[in-house]
């Protein structure tokens, strides 16, 4: 019943003109996407990956477990002083993201590219 | 299709995690029936799937042979979602999830299924029960407006 989740990544140039790493998810986010969500982060090389786009764009579900798939990327980010960003969510899943209050900790953007001219 | 105040489904999903959009699906599907708005569709659908998840986890400790049986009552202008479970209750209301505590490790980055129910629809109630004789169940109901709004 679990949608496949898919991740690719894409090495993109935000408006500063820094490297931006960005994750593009597809397919259900929940707690079977733990691989695609942190184990995909994980595999990053932390001093070369300093800005991360999680862009949601291509989610077709996504639940309280797969929040707190993300909750936990932001918590490891903040440890390795790397910025986080999130694009490409529902209005909805805006406001839910707000009413949990990852915005104290990633900025949330309606579309990769508000997020790259504003990274 | 014409529909009436007092419609009924209930649809019943093994504890197996996914099977909650069977739920949740089902129940948009009701919600556009009675013309709700999309925002309130979307509402509805995390509050129903977070409350199958939590049935199918806490109450059922994930035994697929369990099911969770989901009854939606269509009223006039609200809808009213009960899903029942094996186990014995879940304690509300919700402790809204502290996201400083959730960052620093000290609190479980899980955990926020009840708060996000009980922020997203208009009543949301959790009644124990004593387990296979008795079953609990959380009542929910999203009304076509929104009261705070």
């Amino acid at each position: 019943m679990q949608t496949a989740n898919k991740v690719s990544q894409q090495q993109l140039t935000g408006a500063s003109g820094q490297q931006i790493t960005c994750l593009r998810f597809t397919g259900d986010i929940s707690s079977a996407s733990r691989d695609a969500v942190v184990g995909t982060y994980q595999a990053l090389d932390k001093a070369s990956h300093q800005r991360i786009l999680l862009d949601f764009k291509g989610v077709e579900y996504l639940n309280s477990s797969g929040i707190a798939l993300v909750i936990q990327v932001l918590m490891e980010a903040s440890k390795s002083a790397q910025t986080i960003a999130i694009s490409g969510l529902t209005p909805h899943f805006t406001k839910v993201f707000t009413m949990v209050g990852i915005t104290k900790y990633a900025t949330l953007y309606p579309d990769e590219t508000a997020a790259l001219a504003a990274l | 299709m014409t529909v009436t105040s007092g419609s009924k489904v209930e649809v019943r999903l093994p504890s197996r995690l996914g099977f909650e959009k069977v739920a949740m699906s089902t129940a948009a599907g009701m919600a556009k029936l009675m013309g709700f708005t999309e925002d309130r569709i979307e509402d509805l659908k995390t509050a129903v799937a977070e409350a199958c998840i939590n049935a199918m986890e806490h109450g059922n400790q994930m035994n697929a042979s369990v099911p969770v049986s989901v009854v939606l009552s269509m009223k006039p202008n609200e809808l009213e979602v009960k899903v029942m479970d094996n186990g014995t209750g879940m304690e509300s209301p919700a402790t809204p999830p502290d996201i400083d505590r959730k960052m620093s490790g000290e609190e479980e980055a899980r955990g926020m299924g009840m708060f996000l129910i009980q922020n997203l629809v208009d009543e949301a109630e959790w009644v124990s029960g004593t387990g296979t004789d008795e079953q609990s169940f959380v009542r929910l109901v999203i009304r076509m407006n929104k009261e705070s709004e």
